[in-house]
């Protein structure tokens, strides 16, 4: 058995190394393809990227599983873009993130299944209680820098799933809060797949903008000058403390938000769901798309919410994969498959990989 | 009450030191948090395991077993996962290491099953009164053990050559290496005793819970990581002072407070002793330029 794993692993790290080279070839091909249209011809792409996503659900008609693996997708890209602000915008490394998450989907359904609210206090609730406990915690620990940083976001995210699974009546204990209603409007109820899927994508979307409109603030680029060197922008007249709690309120209250979608969607929350794997999925997501890079980690979450679905036959080795994944591609790629740098243009990429040699001397490079 | 729980944490202290002693080893020579050091752990208390039930060896053997395969565990992953990245960020280094962290526990998932293994007992059990307190067998075992592998750790990093070569590494790997140091080779003999302790401290946890299973690496990884800072990370005294510490108030805490937020009680700690005095009890104070 031991040998035979070993075989299997040793197996799956070179498969995957050479997969991470190749879909490094292939993203870099495309994002220079995208970089280097006109501006006009990039609008158009968008526009039908656009109507792509909007006619998506129609597409799937047939298909409820694929609808709904689409919309797991979007809750995921929600909280890898949320991540994002905290890891690739204030580079600040938070390993907790599924405890906002936890709190977002049990401050929804408290307030709904104990109290009655109404949905939609209970989302912006959710919002406001997520983004006010990583307030709480932003302001003592973000003083610590790069690892520790990380361990004690650990521990947070290990405390919370502590307090949901010891919280007696309140979180009802490891069994979770069943029967949260679905959310309505003006009589309209959301309780099919598609009307859930714009939901979903609306939130996107917005989180998108919001992430968009940060990058290119005045905000935005104290941020990225904190990640560079921290000393250094202070020095240029930056409050890091001030810019880095800030964004870890408002990545947290994001990660709410999908919190309260998630709990409403399944209508059943359990402390199962948010467990440091759940953590480390995220970030898992913001590595593989490239650090601080939106379209990429639009596309990592999209891969790793997806590829579960496809790793059915091999769920036992899912885990063990995603280990294997995150080393390869700190050896192999560590700035992730939509780096920031290469959105920003530049030489044209080539095909060096298929050249045998490169294959076999891949410390070169 | 008290004189047990003094005990008790006494032992799971002493465990908390010999895995920390791994950590901030390792911290010290390449500033790397080695966060797969818990499920090294892990693997050693599964390898003795192994060669208990599967070839009945006695408990010395199964410690040597579990010790030896861990240092080569630890030596392959600091070759294959952390060799390609001693020059990048560290931050990158970091998460290499959570990767391995990863891979270990499914790894031992897969291979043994993700149920809690049953520890048989090797030794035959009795209670000791030494000075009023009450030991058991398996305390003192603990105990004595960890005593016999401080002290040779001392003896190793103070007085042979390796133990100096090791000290120059840790102190500046660059001019280390310019004085005819095989820095490479220091790390991996950082790696190879941080792991055989951290392996000696797992099986000592399954001794003393008889229960192995995949996970048990994380909380105690996390934990021993708490006592190398509570003791100043870089530091080997440190490490054993944080792990008492650490050991000692985790018990009381979990009998006086609450027991259901006993995990809790080191984060609590970590979080305290970083904002109040970050570089440790014992640690050295290092400035940071730009």
């Amino acid at each position: 058995m031991f040998f035979k794993v070993l075989l299997n692993l040793t197996i799956a790290a070179l498969v995957l190394y050479i997969v991470v080279k190749f879909l490094s070839m292939l993203f870099d091909q495309v994002t220079f393809w995208v970089t280097s249209l006109e501006e006009k011809k990039r609008r158009y792409l968008l526009g039908g990227f656009g109507i792509f996503l909007i006619a998506l659900p129609w597409l799937t008609a047939g298909n409820p599983y694929l609808l709904r693996t689409i919309l797991i997708v979007g809750i995921y890209i929600i909280l890898a873009l949320s991540l994002n602000l905290i890891i690739g915008f204030a580079g600040q490394l938070s390993i907790g993130h599924a405890a906002f998450y936890a709190i977002g989907a049990y401050t929804t359904a408290l307030l709904t299944v104990s109290l009655g609210l109404n949905f939609w206090l209970a989302f912006i609730l959710s919002f406001v209680v997520a983004g006010l406990f990583g307030f709480l915690l932003g302001v003592p620990i973000l003083r610590l820098k790069g690892d520790y940083l990380a361990i004690a976001t650990i521990g947070f995210g290990e405390i919370v799933r502590l307090a949901l699974i010891n919280g007696g009546d309140i979180t009802r204990g490891p069994a979770g809060i069943p029967g949260i209603p679905s959310p309505s409007i003006f009589g309209f109820v959301f309780n099919d797949n598609i009307s859930w899927y714009y939901f979903i994508y609306l939130m996107v979307v917005i989180t998108v903008i919001i992430s968009y409109n940060l990058l290119n603030s005045r905000l935005g680029r104290g941020l990225i000058a904190i990640r560079d060197d921290e000393i250094a922008a202070e020095a240029m007249g930056v409050k890091p403390s001030y810019l880095k709690i800030l964004v870890f309120t408002l990545g947290a209250a994001l990660a709410g938000i999908a919190g309260s979608i998630f709990a409403s969607y399944i209508h059943y929350v359990n402390p199962d769901s948010y467990t440091y794997l759940e953590s480390v999925t995220m970030l898992m997501m913001v590595v593989l798309g490239g650090i601080g890079s939106i379209p990429g980690v639009i596309v990592g979450a999209a891969i790793l919410a997806i590829l579960p679905e496809m790793l059915r036959t091999v769920e036992l080795y899912r885990f063990a994969i995603y280990g294997l994944l995150l080393i390869i591609m700190m050896i192999a790629r560590p700035e992730g498959m939509i780096s920031m740098t290469s959105l920003r243009g530049g030489k044209k990429p080539s095909w060096q990989f298929l050249k045998l040699g490169k294959l076999l001397k891949p410390s070169e490079d | 009450m008290f004189g047990e729980q003094l005990v008790n944490g006494l032992a799971l202290g002493s465990i908390y030191a010999l895995t920390a002693i791994g950590f901030t080893m390792v911290y010290g020579i390449i500033r790397l948090i080695n966060f797969a050091h818990g499920d090294i752990f892990m693997i050693g208390a599964f390898f003795a395991l192994s060669s208990v039930t599967l070839f009945n060896a006695p408990l010395i053997v199964a410690f040597l077993v579990g010790m030896a395969g861990a240092s080569i565990v630890g030596i392959l992953l600091s070759r294959l996962a952390y060799k390609p990245l001693f020059d990048a960020p560290r931050i990158n280094l970091f998460l290499a290491a959570i990767g391995a962290a990863i891979l270990f526990e499914n790894f031992a998932m897969l291979v043994w099953g993700p149920q809690t293994n049953t520890f048989p007992v090797l030794i035959d059990m009795h209670n000791y009164s030494i000075l009023g307190l009450k030991f058991t067998t398996l305390q003192v075992i603990i105990l004595v053990c960890t005593i016999i592998f401080m002290i040779l750790l001392h003896l190793l990093v103070n007085k042979t050559k390796v133990g100096i070569a090791m000290r120059c590494t840790a102190q500046d790997m660059n001019t280390a290496r310019l004085m005819g140091i095989n820095t490479d080779r220091m790390v991996y003999v950082t790696f190879a005793i941080g792991s055989s302790l951290g392996a000696a401290a797992g099986i000592l946890v399954g001794m003393y819970y008889q229960a192995v299973y995949p996970m048990m690496g994380f909380m105690t990884g996390l934990k021993a990581f708490v006592a190398a800072v509570l003791g100043g990370i870089g530091s080997i005294p440190g490490a054993m002072l944080g792990g008492l510490v650490l050991g000692i108030s985790e018990s009381l805490g979990a009998a006086y407070i609450s027991s259901g937020f006993r995990d809790g009680i080191a984060f609590i700690i970590l979080i305290l002793i970083l904002l109040i005095k970050p570089s440790g009890i014992l640690g050295k104070v290092t400035q940071e330029k730009v």
